[in-house]
């Protein structure tokens, strides 16, 4: 039976007083493409961010490969993770954002190139060889030498997800990567996710508003409604045989 | 009138002054800029107590006056403490490293923090460390931020290693002062004098802010 890569156990975020996140359980299982659709203000960016350690569950447990991810044995009891064990569980996980955050004093292959060498430790050739073929891959080989800020949104985003490639993560998280970008460029990003989910045998968690997009390439889709996956199943599950009144008129609003 | 016999006597005279100008500008700087860094990363510290300690030195020589500084250095605190801080020289460029420093430092400061917050997020991800998220990502980013201001700094700087001159340091100043005082007549021809020297030490100072800002312009995700 083959288990589960990311566990999240019964987890709570609260912002304030103000709980976004009321009781999250789900598994991820190695090479699973998971799309998670909601409304906005659902808390779907929220628990992509507790995976990649960047915002801190209230309460509950998210495992990855069975470790705690943040919380880690000392002396014999359970306390909060430290930088150490947090940087440990977080070389397995890698993370595409919105507004592609990429370093705009580095060339994209500087981008691609700089984690590898310093965290990893790789050995800097290999690495630039494994840069170069990722960045051709996205359809990018001729801006090697280009600053983010000469390129448009679409490929500036082509260049975050070939950046989170190269450190060979076990699951990659996408939040929303072409909400920010001009219609038109939206299609060369979602070619490139595609290629992902169909030639690459990691987790995949797709956090986005292309509804028909995510239908056709999700192993599973969560519905996430006012905090909790109110819905999950395969995509022909949730959005044939649900009557979640709901997620029923979230489609329909979504879905051309 | 400005006569061409009396500009050939009194230019060596004021060049005599340059070097000190010059030296006590160059040290000045360089100490600043250390200070700056250093207060600037420890006004950033999780540490409460070097958080605090750095404001109280930042507070006190932005809210005094350099001159009223240069004179405690020269004047008191050798005589209240008995501590000697060496030749005026090094009290000059201790005086105006400190001074300047305290000003600098806010622009560390504040250049680390405007650095966006998505930057951080993205070298998290990375799975990079707290040193390698600000050696490798914030801090070249804070830098490009900081040059423009850090030379406009350096060019008041240079205005300001002449008040040096009131605690008997031989500068382009001083050597005014004295052929003036000895000849007032010359009084004009000396101080134009004094004017194009600052002007023209100052001209690479001012291109080099130019080139400052191109470069910041670039390769800055600021928030
Ligand atoms: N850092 C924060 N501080 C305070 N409130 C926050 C913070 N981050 C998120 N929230 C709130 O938590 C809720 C869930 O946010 P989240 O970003 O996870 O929603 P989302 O489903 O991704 O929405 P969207 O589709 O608009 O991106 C929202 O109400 C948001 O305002
Ligand atoms: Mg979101």
């Amino acid at each position: 039976m083959l288990k589960p890569i990311v566990e999240y156990k019964d987890v709570h975020k609260s912002f304030g007083e103000v709980e976004v996140l009321k009781g999250i359980n789900l598994d991820i299982y190695p090479g699973e493409k998971i799309a998670v659709i909601g409304p906005s203000g659902s808390g779907k960016t929220t628990i992509i961010r507790m995976l990649m350690t960047l915002e801190e569950p209230t309460s509950g447990d998210i495992y990855v490969d069975g470790k705690n991810l943040w919380k880690m044995e000392k002396n014999g009891e359970m306390v909060r993770a430290n930088e150490k064990h947090l940087r440990e569980i977080r070389s397995d996980i890698g993370m595409v954002f919105q507004h592609f955050n990429l370093f705009p004093h580095m060339t994209i292959l500087e981008n691609c190139m700089t984690a590898p060498i310093h965290v990893k430790k790789e050995d800097k050739e290999e690495v630039r060889e494994r840069s170069i073929h990722m960045l051709e891959r996205v359809g990018l080989g001729d801006k090697l030498n280009n600053y983010p800020s000469q390129l448009s949104g679409g490929q500036k985003q082509r260049v975050a997800m070939a950046r989170a490639l190269v450190m060979r993560p076990k699951i990659m998280l996408f939040d929303e990567v072409t909400s920010a970008l001009d219609p038109e460029l939206v299609g060369e990003v979602l070619e490139v996710i595609r290629d992902l989910a169909k030639h690459e045998d990691m987790a995949m968690v797709l956090v986005t508003h292309e509804m028909d997009f995510a239908l056709d390439i999700a192993d599973k889709v969560l519905f996430l409604d006012k905090g909790i996956i109110a819905e999950q199943g395969t995509a022909r599950e949730v959005i044939e045989q649900s009557d979640n009144a709901r997620l029923q008129e979230f489609l329909r609003r979504f879905r051309k | 009138m400005i006569k061409i016999n009396a500009l050939i006597e009194v230019f060596p005279q004021l060049a005599r002054g340059l070097g000190i100008t010059v030296s006590v500008l160059i040290a000045a700087a360089i100490f600043s800029y250390i200070m700056a860094f250093a207060a600037g990363l420890c006004r950033l510290s999780k540490n409460v107590f070097i958080r605090k300690a750095t404001s109280v030195y930042v507070e006190i020589f932005r809210g005094t006056s350099l001159i009223v500084q240069l004179f405690w250095l020269y004047y008191a605190i050798p005589m209240l403490f008995g501590i000697q801080l060496g030749s005026n020289w090094w009290t000059g460029v201790i005086a105006i490293g400190l001074n300047y420093g305290a000003y600098m430092s806010e622009v560390v400061r504040g250049s680390i923090l405007s650095v966006a917050k998505g930057q951080t997020e993205a070298a998290i991800a990375l799975n990079m460390s707290p040193f390698q998220r600000m050696r490798l990502v914030i801090f070249p980013q804070a830098l490009r931020m900081m040059l423009p201001e850090f030379s406009n700094y350096t060019i008041q700087m240079l205005k300001a290693t002449s008040l040096v001159s009131l605690i008997g340091m031989t500068d382009i100043l001083y050597y005014g002062d004295i052929i003036r005082s000895a000849n007032l007549s010359q009084a004009p021809i000396v101080y134009v004098l004094v004017l194009i020297f600052y002007f023209l030490l100052a001209l690479p100072l001012i291109f080099l802010q130019r080139k400052a800002e191109e470069i910041s312009k670039k390769g800055v995700a600021s928030q």
